[in-house]
């Protein structure tokens, strides 16, 4: 395929362009407000977030039980 | 010679220079919405308290580097693989080995768990994507069942089920993302726009679950739409591999971890870089990060063997954890968010909680 250095680099070009058109049509929302439902959705959730909160020894599976039940 | 519907004066000049135009034109539209710094908008917020995270289990039995780790949706059993080629299916609350298969190559980099927790997944230097059914036959011979499912034309670096057992998303070395038909390994949608390795995809949260977010060594992550295989939204603030990219729980936002020493906050909205997790101290690449499951907690693992808390809405170091022995390569937090698991060059995994 001896022209297909020059076609490919246009090939290449055309789809580096469409791509750059899609991208630069997306729309926008301003930094604060999206921030700010970042910030929200935080606060909301954050009293379930047994890592932020810390669980008592009992409710984690994966802190050692105080005392072994023998059965 | 084939020029496809090139317009009137179109050449390869032309085109480089609306390229050039047009990434310009992106920044400035970019710029114009900073209007406030996400750590701004938190500084009223109470901080967090002290965090009681320790190792609460170690599992041991890998031979050689455990490279990739994911939970069960039952949020005990995991399934991790290694440098080796073993796939190890394990119990965590009780550190026992359910399953274990040997696959046909080393460095198994990918392995994920299926959503009904009846199979899994695994692929790495063969270039192909594994499916192993799970049963309860103790003598199973689970390679024997073993179902190809994708092939690349290099390493898979990462997959994962999306919603159903029934498909199967890929990326891989050779630049791609792909998307599989469980049943048929047929391939349902190539994705195309990374320019080098892609390290890691992360699917959108139900919500948003025909999207998915990629990163790679061409310094870039990008958001895809998963139907028509278009790259949606594409960020480029960070200045080395991006190794891992993981969605905030709200499906509005993802982080990233790269070798460049940072990881950072990109909001899909406003369709840039939100926040940096950095210091000057912290020289060593994040290979893995996850989020706890409020989205406050921001856990990194690094290639100095440590993981890092990262307060995400006020951007501050919370937390060095110590523990591991060799680089972190990979972190993924438990379905009901109480712990997370890491997986490291040291052979063993740990639960933290």
């Amino acid at each position: 395929m001896s022209n297909n250095n020059a076609s490919g680099n246009l090939v290449v070009a055309q789809k580096a362009v469409k791509q750059l058109r899609l991208e630069a049509s997306v729309r926008r929302m301003k930094v604060s407000q999206a921030a700010t439902e970042l910030k929200n959705f935080c606060l909301q959730n954050a009293s379930k977030d047994p890592l932020l909160m810390g669980v008592p020894s009992s409710d984690n599976p994966f802190r050692p039980p105080k005392s072994c039940s023998i059965f | 010679m084939a020029c496809q519907g090139l317009e009137q004066g179109e050449t390869v000049a032309t085109l480089k220079k609306e390229t050039e135009a047009l990434k310009t034109k992106l920044e400035t539209e970019r710029a114009k919405l900073q209007d406030v710094e996400l750590n701004t908008l938190a500084e009223k917020i109470e901080p967090v308290g002290q965090l009681n995270i320790k190792t609460r289990r170690i599992l041991k039995g890998h031979g050689n580097k455990v490279l990739c780790v994911d939970w069960c949706t039952d949020k005990r059993r995991m399934v991790s693989s290694s440098q080796d080629g073993k796939v190890i299916v394990w119990d965590a609350y009780t550190t026992n080995k359910e399953h274990a298969v040997t696959m046909p190559c080393t460095w198994v980099m990918a392995c994920a768990y299926a959503p009904s927790g009846c199979a899994i997944a695994a692929g790495g230097l063969d270039n192909k994507l594994s499916v192993y059914p799970l049963s309860l036959d103790k003598n199973e011979n689970l390679a024997s069942k073993r179902k190809p499912v994708a092939m690349h034309t290099n390493y898979v670096s990462h997959c994962t089920f999306t919603l159903s057992d029934m498909q199967v998303l890929t990326s891989s070395g050779d630049g791609t993302c792909a998307l599989w038909d469980v049943e048929s390994a047929q391939l349902l949608q190539s994705f195309h726009s990374h320019t080098a390795d892609v390290l890691s995809l992360d699917m959108g949260p139900a919500e948003t679950s025909n999207t998915f977010v990629s990163g790679g060594c061409d310094m870039k992550a990008k958001l895809w739409d998963m139907r028509s295989g278009q790259n949606v939204q594409s960020f480029e603030t960070h200045q080395s591999d991006v190794n891992c990219v993981k969605f905030y729980p709200s499906g509005d936002a993802f982080a990233t971890g790269s070798d460049d020493a940072t990881c950072r906050f990109y909001d899909l909205r406003a369709d840039r870089e939100v926040a940096v997790f950095s210091k000057d101290s912290v020289i060593f690449g994040a290979n893995s990060v996850d989020f706890s499951q409020s989205g406050r907690l921001l856990f990194a693992g690094y290639n100095d063997y440590t993981v890092n808390v990262w307060d995400v809405l006020k951007g501050t170091r919370l937390n060095i954890l110590y523990g591991h022995e060799n680089r972190i390569s990979s972190l993924r937090m438990a379905p009901d968010g109480t712990s997370f698991c890491t997986a490291s060059w040291d052979n063993t995994l740990r639960v933290w909680a």
